[in-house]
């Protein structure tokens, strides 16, 4: 079981450019005593930073990566593009099989 | 509990953190005899199994605390009639269960009964991917019902771990049940080598593969998952005898592992029990707060003031809490020891002897089954296997 933050994978699986969903098992919910969002899995448990989460809660089954960027930028425009960002990150959640 | 890495604590004084994992050993009742059982071995002579209503607090009490990830395990856990009900309470706290069973009791109605109740996964067991192997070390004709109970899990929809017990005698079918989890579409395979506590102790010398064998399953292992990549994940435990550092035991003691026996007995981990110089509380009688806050108990080796050398001065003891507790009793008698198994210890050497204890035991030696008779029988045997 991991609290881990999420670190770059060295191997990434190619992300596709379909609709993702969140993997078969995995859910999140927000933790009152930790006082964040999880990642549930079977037999796992990750703590997600606040973007993190941001980012996986609009993994819906429907939207697609270039979706899901561009909802974040529009949540903070402020922020600059955060497209490369957002990739980076599902593409990490890709290949650990949080993301499908 | 798959992924390493837990952020350490830097201070001397223990962080308490919440418990994420509760694992209800709902029962020791089971069909099976598998001489692999990490049940304690005196398990005949414990007290009455809670009922219902005691563990339904035990599973809010805990969930308070901030328990996320619930084990239903046992024995096996599927003998209790009130699996659902407990089940549907779990999934009305928000935890993430998962059950832990070999299948027996099991039939494609009931998988759809506990999918409905809310359950999130189910783990199934097997001793062996060929049929008259499996049966023998389960003590009875099991296999040809598990496979279609693995079946019927993933027609209900749930996530499937398949969990393979690996030792001396069924190594070398790795590839077999590699295929077998590949052809029952699991999700998860979990290579899970026998840790040497409970059963699996008093069979030490007749289960402990050698280092050859090993070796040869993890390239299997790591040749399946190259090619299986994204379909399925593939967990291999090597046997830590064979590793020059001991295993992070549950990360650590009191940081995130909270077990309860059938009796209500609260353990920082499985074989906990045997230890001496313990009382450990009971959720009978006291609250789970005060059991992971305050008690004696799960306060012993909390954090690393307790450690002793070489661990006490070691750069790696944020990385690794000096091994586990269980296995530095069993070796040295001292439960405070640096796990053996770490070749900075002086008593090294004493993991090597059972490697070559184990190597010259030939299959002649009988295996102890893991039944109430057996459990009568040998509660004394191993307490003087334990020096
Ligand atoms: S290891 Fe075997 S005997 Fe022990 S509880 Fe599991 S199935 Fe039963
Ligand atoms: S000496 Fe202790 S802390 Fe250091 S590596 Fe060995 S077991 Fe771990």
């Amino acid at each position: 079981m991991s609290e881990a933050k999420v670190e770059y994978a060295t191997d990434y699986k190619p992300l596709h450019d379909g609709s993702l969903n969140l993997a078969r098992g995995h859910r999140i919910q927000y933790e009152q005593v930790q006082g964040c969002d999880v990642l549930l899995y079977p037999e796992g448990v990750v703590q997600l930073s606040e973007s993190a989460a941001m980012i996986l809660k609009q993994v819906d089954g429907q939207r697609t990566v270039i979706d899901i960027a561009a909802e974040l930028n529009r949540m903070f425009p402020e922020d600059g593009d955060l497209t490369a960002d957002v990739r980076g990150f599902l593409e990490v959640a890709h290949a650990r099989g949080w993301i499908a | 509990m798959h992924e390493g890495g837990l952020p350490s604590s830097t201070s001397a004084i223990p962080l308490i953190k919440p418990p994420l994992w509760l694992l209800a050993e709902l029962t020791y009742a089971c069909p099976l005899q598998c001489a692999y059982c990490s049940n304690p071995v005196d398990y005949a002579g414990h007290g009455k199994t809670m009922d219902t209503e005691t563990w339904l607090r035990v599973l809010r009490d805990a969930r308070q605390m901030g328990a996320l990830q619930l084990g239903l395990s046992g024995g096996e856990p599927l003998v209790r009639q009130d699996l659902e009900v407990l089940v549907t309470e779990a999934t009305r706290l928000g935890y993430y269960s998962n059950l832990i069973t070999s299948g027996i009791g099991m039939d494609a109605e009931r998988a759809r009964s506990l999918k409905a109740a809310g359950l999130d996964h189910i783990q199934v067991s097997f001793q062996s991917s060929e049929a008259n192997q499996n049966d023998e070390i389960a003590g009875m004709r099991a296999y040809a019902h598990k496979v279609d109970m693995a079946r019927a899990v993933k027609a209900a929809g749930f996530p499937m771990v398949l969990c393979f017990v690996l030792h001396r005698d069924n190594l070398h079918r790795l590839r077999e049940m590699l295929d077998l989890a590949i052809d029952l579409e699991a999700d998860y395979v979990e290579l899970a080598t026998t840790q040497y506590y409970g059963w699996a102790l008093l069979n030490r010398d007749r289960l402990l593969p050698t280092l050859e064998q090993v070796r040869e399953a993890e390239t299997v292992a790591n040749e399946y998952q190259a090619r299986l990549r994204s379909k399925m994940d593939i967990y291999f435990v090597v046997p830590d005898y064979y590793e020059n550092r001991p295993k992070p035991c549950m990360n650590g003691w009191g940081s995130v592992f909270l077990l309860v026996t059938p009796d209500g007995t609260a353990l920082p981990c499985h074989a906990a029990r045997q230890l001496p110089g313990f009382e450990f509380p009971n959720v009978q009688t006291s609250s789970i707060k005060e059991i992971w806050q305050t008690s004696d108990a799960f306060n012993r080796f909390r954090g690393n003031a307790w450690m002793k050398e070489p661990c006490a001065s070691c750069p790696e003891k944020e990385k690794d809490y000096g091994g586990c507790r269980c296995q530095a009793f069993q070796f040295t008698g001292d439960a405070a020891a640096t796990d053996p198994v770490c070749d900075k210890s002086p008593l090294r050497h004493l993991v090597d002897e059972a490697i070559s204890s184990a190597r010259t035991t030939t299959i002649e030696k009988p295996i102890i089954f893991r039944n109430p008779k057996n459990s009568d029988r040998h509660t004394v045997k191993l307490a003087e296997l334990t020096k």
